[in-house]
């Protein structure tokens, strides 16, 4: 794996921000009432990234809509296949799924597989209203049926390469979005 | 992280202060899926636990057979009255025949030290000890642990007082191996015909007067007494035994503010527990049977839902 | 007969506290000569001994080969090619056959079955009927019919009374009474030494003062009686050290020691491997250094195996269910060479004597000699022969042994039963 790799960025710090900026505005012209959203961010980035936007809510509307947290690995379809231990992270859905419009956040969109494994997650709190799909970026190469209905960019990638978003919160310097080129 | 070094989990004596972390730590993770409305998650969906019980047990049964259920996996229980080892088969022969069958995890009790080790040194399917004789009983040590851990938040530097048979208990040795590895200290407390020779040399103390080992305990375990066994030549009555070991509450009144009481069940309330201790602020008994679903399903998790011992990946 | 003429090795035979390389020329089962001047006839066969040890005839006391009763375990054929193989010219066997060798009628079947054996089989009849520990034997009957010695090895004499009255009895005979010194309320349930591996493994223990105890009895009672008492399977310090202070009185106490209880400790145990499992169990570190010392010392009169034959499915089973013993005639030398003899602990002169005078003169036989006139029984080895120990290979017709995978060095070369070759490892070792 000690293959070199060029890194090159495509999103910075401002143009993330501004992405999720974009997300609160779409989310709140979709569903006026702040009240009926829960925002419900995948581990780990997409908890991050959740945590973000609904502070961004709470800035600008006054109200904190739910936040809940989802670690997906107990839904995964590849469990079997991993070679190294996949660690159970926290799950935290502290309100009730039931008739609420979900907003799922992650932060790269790539096969699916992890938002099916999320879908099915939150269909086992209970029966939302809608869900809902926001990414930060979307690489496309889609192995099953699923869109996103909020995207920060998309590109096309190939499969040997890596997408990966960097944020603060997980001690990095700053925010960004890191496309790695196999040479 | 790495994954757990054994196809099997034979005992604590073994494992490695990594390899407990990440049980407690994945435990710990699965706690939560029993308090929802759907109690259930699908990683397991597909895969067969046997329930191997070679001696009755309920509790642990139980608790194999939800852990597993809550994980989807399909559980079945298989214990001496409806088997056929009282047709005479080896033990071996009937796992054996439990594998033909693709059997991923065998859960096994069973009276003789060893018992899984042997089986889990001739098969393929992932062995998981739940009792051999008085040898180990490796997941009530990890929901022991797991338990202290969510209250006193570490295990290290405090201090266990095990008190009862700890030559016959199975739950005694694990506890000890357990509790030693993660730092803490460990004093026995029995009388001297109930503790085995040397074990002073595994680190830990022995104290035959209770009321003096009490004051020092941040944990106190009550080991269930046998009192279906012969203890004859060991103890004169299982009436002087509760004159001198039972946790009283007068006996509590030595214990440390905040002293934790547990007792792996199921409890012989008025010989090693008064009634008022078992049910009182101190104890932390239901604490530990809920948790032993989490800890059981963490153990299913990491041994089931890995590659098969071939190094192939195991379908999911 | 054939001719045998054994050229140029070294002769060790502690009876004549003789070592020297010297001819050896054998015809009609006799030793014709001793020494270079005699010159080989020509139809003689040659054996070139240069560089190998050549010893009086090894005899294993204590074997046990389950004819009658178990013949899946081992015949008295098989055994006693077990033992060829291993160095023996002769062997004692136990009387815990089925049934009990403890009528004339059983030992005769023995002795007569032992007449196509490749080497001598000496049984040796219970003490009591059908080892219950109850009745006396009909000891002269058995003596007339063959028996060496009189034992209930596997259980205890556990009436004092009537050990006294079995020591007192045997003297009418000169018979030697073998004690299997195990107090069965101390071993009770227990499985294994009781130790700290017993601790940790919650395996119930028998603890040493189990054998410790019933020595001490036996030495009082053998004292008193003034009889032949030789303690079986000698395993911990404590007894070793009874047996020292019993010989110093003048106690007609001889003892003998396992080749597993001098190479094992209880830590093999912690596998769970039913090949660990025997009475009296494998004790501690310390007992074994106690055990070599008595041997070293004279303490302990002789080595002998307890080879014990068990089949497989017997020991396929969880700990606690399988039976107790491993066998022991093919390893027996092999690992005395290769820890002892090899490592300068034990002399070579001390290990024949331990495992080829001492146990003849307490089974009250004339002990082989290389000598002009004596009966030829002969133990040729090669103390340079590395071999890992593989049960497949055996002889006998068990596999229960913990020393599979072992790399011995030295082995038995050629044995030479009453002037005929009972095993030659050139063509007789087996390949597979």
């Amino acid at each position: 794996m000690a293959q070199p790799k060029r890194d090159h960025i495509i999103m910075n710090e401002r143009e993330i921000r501004e992405t999720l900026i974009g997300f609160v505005s779409q989310i709140q012209s979709d569903y006026p009432d702040p009240g009926s959203v829960a925002v419900v961010g995948i581990q780990t980035g997409g908890a991050h990234l959740a945590r973000r936007l609904v502070s961004m809510i709470r800035d600008r509307t006054g109200f904190e809509p739910d936040l809940g947290i989802l670690d997906i690995t107990l839904y995964r379809d590849d469990i079997a296949l991993e070679k190294n231990q996949p660690i159970i992270r926290q799950t935290h859905i502290p309100f009730k799924v039931s008739g609420k419009v979900i907003v799922l956040v992650d932060d790269v969109l790539y096969t699916g597989r992890t938002v099916r494994a999320a879908l099915d997650a939150i269909i086992d709190f209970g029966r939302p209203r809608a869900i809902r799909l926001a990414v930060v970026i979307d690489r496309g190469l889609r192995e099953f049926p699923i869109r996103p209905d909020y995207i920060g960019r998309s590109i096309s990638t190939q499969s040997r390469q890596t997408v990966r978003v960097e944020l603060t919160e997980e001690g990095k310097p700053r925010d960004r979005v890191i496309i790695s080129m196999e040479d | 992280m790495l994954p757990l070094k054994s196809k099997d989990l034979l005992g604590i004596e073994h494992l490695g202060v990594d390899e407990i972390n990440l049980i407690l730590d994945t435990a710990e993770s699965f706690i939560e899926v029993s308090e929802r409305n759907i109690k259930k998650v699908p990683t397991l969906r597909g895969k067969t636990i046997i329930n191997f019980f070679y001696e009755p047990s309920t509790r642990t049964r139980i608790s194999f057979e939800i852990a597993a259920k809550r994980l989807s996996a399909d559980a079945i229980n298989f214990s001496t009255s409806t088997s056929s080892v009282s047709k005479g088969e080896t033990l071996i022969d009937t796992v054996r025949n439990l594998e033909a069958m693709h059997s991923d995890v065998i859960v096994i009790r069973h009276s003789i030290p060893g018992a899984a080790q042997f089986i889990g040194s001739r098969l393929k399917s992932r062995i998981i000890n739940a009792g051999d004789g008085a040898h180990e009983h490796p997941t009530q040590a990890l929901l022991d642990m797991l338990t202290i851990r969510q209250r006193l938040n570490t295990l290290q530097n405090i201090t266990v007082l095990i008190v009862g048979d700890i030559s016959h208990s199975r739950v005694a040795r694990s506890d000890i191996f357990g509790f030693l590895k993660m730092g803490a200290k460990v004093i026995l407390c029995g009388p001297p015909t109930f503790i085995p020779v040397e074990i002073e040399k595994l680190g830990v103390e022995v104290e035959f007067n209770l009321e003096k080992a009490i004051p020092r305990a941040d944990v106190i375990m009550m080991l269930r007494i046998q009192v279906e066994r012969q203890f004859s030549m060991l103890i004169p009555s299982l009436r002087e035994y509760a004159k001198f070991f039972c946790l009283t509450p007068e006996r509590m009144k030595l214990a440390r503010p905040g002293a934790l009481v547990m007792h792996p069940g199921p409890i012989n309330r008025g010989v090693e527990l008064d009634p008022r201790v078992a049910d009182g602020p101190y104890s932390i008994i239901l604490d530990q049977v809920t948790n032993g679903v989490a800890v059981r399903m963490a153990l299913l998790f990491l041994l089931a839902g890995r590659p098969g011992a071939d190094g192939n990946p195991a379908p999911l | 007969m054939e001719e045998l003429y054994i050229l140029n090795g070294r002769i060790v035979d502690p009876a004549q506290n003789m070592d020297e390389t010297a001819d050896i020329r054998i015809k009609n089962g006799l030793i014709q000569s001793i020494g270079p001047k005699s010159s080989p006839s020509k139809k003689a066969r040659i054996i070139n001994a240069e560089g190998k040890w050549v010893v009086p005839g090894l005899c294993d006391m204590h074997v046990h080969l389950r004819e009658p009763g178990r013949e899946d375990k081992e015949t008295i054929y098989t055994g006693s090619r077990a033992a060829a193989a291993g160095g023996f010219t002769s062997i004692a066997c136990m009387a815990n056959t089925q049934p009990v060798n403890d009528c004339q009628a059983v030992t005769r079947f023995i002795i007569e079955r032992a007449g196509t054996a490749p080497v001598k089989v000496l049984p040796i009849a219970a003490i009591t009927k059908q080892l219950y520990g109850k009745e006396l034997t009909e000891m002269g009957d058995l003596v007339q019919a063959g028996a060496a010695a009189f034992s209930d090895d596997g259980v205890m004499v556990r009436n004092a009374e009537l050990l006294r009255r079995a020591l007192e009895y045997a003297k009418m005979f000169g018979k030697t009474i073998i004690e299997h010194c195990e107090d069965l309320d101390l071993s009770a349930d227990g499985v294994m030494h009781e130790g700290l591996v017993s601790t940790r493994l919650g395996l119930p223990g028998i603890p040493p003062m189990a054998e410790d105890v019933a020595v001490q009895r036996d030495i009082e009672i053998a004292e008193f009686v003034d009889g032949k008492l030789h303690i079986a399977h000698v395993s911990t310090a404590r007894t070793v050290e009874l047996i020292r202070q019993a010989k110093e009185k003048g106690v007609a106490v001889t003892a003998e020691v396992t080749p597993h209880h001098l190479f094992l400790t209880d830590e093999v145990v912690a596998s769970f491997d039913t090949n660990t499992k025997m009475k009296p169990p494998l004790r501690s570190e310390t007992d074994r250094a106690a055990l070599i010392q008595g041997l070293v010392d004279g303490t302990i009169d002789c080595i002998a195996s307890d080879h014990a034959p068990h089949t497989l499915q017997e020991k396929d089973v969880e700990f606690s269910l399988a039976p107790n013993g491993i066998i022991g005639l093919e390893t027996s030398l092999s690992l005395v060479l290769t820890k002892l003899v090899h490592t300068r602990r034990l002399s070579l002169m001390r290990m024949v004597e331990s495992m080829s005078t001492a146990p003849c003169r307490i089974l009250g036989i004339d002990p082989p000699a290389i000598k002009t006139g004596k009966i030829a029984d002969i133990t040729i080895i090669d103390p340079e022969e590395y071999w890992p120990v593989d049960p497949n290979r055996f002889f006998s017709k068990s596999r229960n042994t913990p020393f599979t995978g072992w790399n011995l060095r030295g082995a038995a070369f050629l044995t030479i039963s009453e002037g005929r070759i009972a095993y030659d490892a050139a063509t007789d070792r087996q390949i597979t």
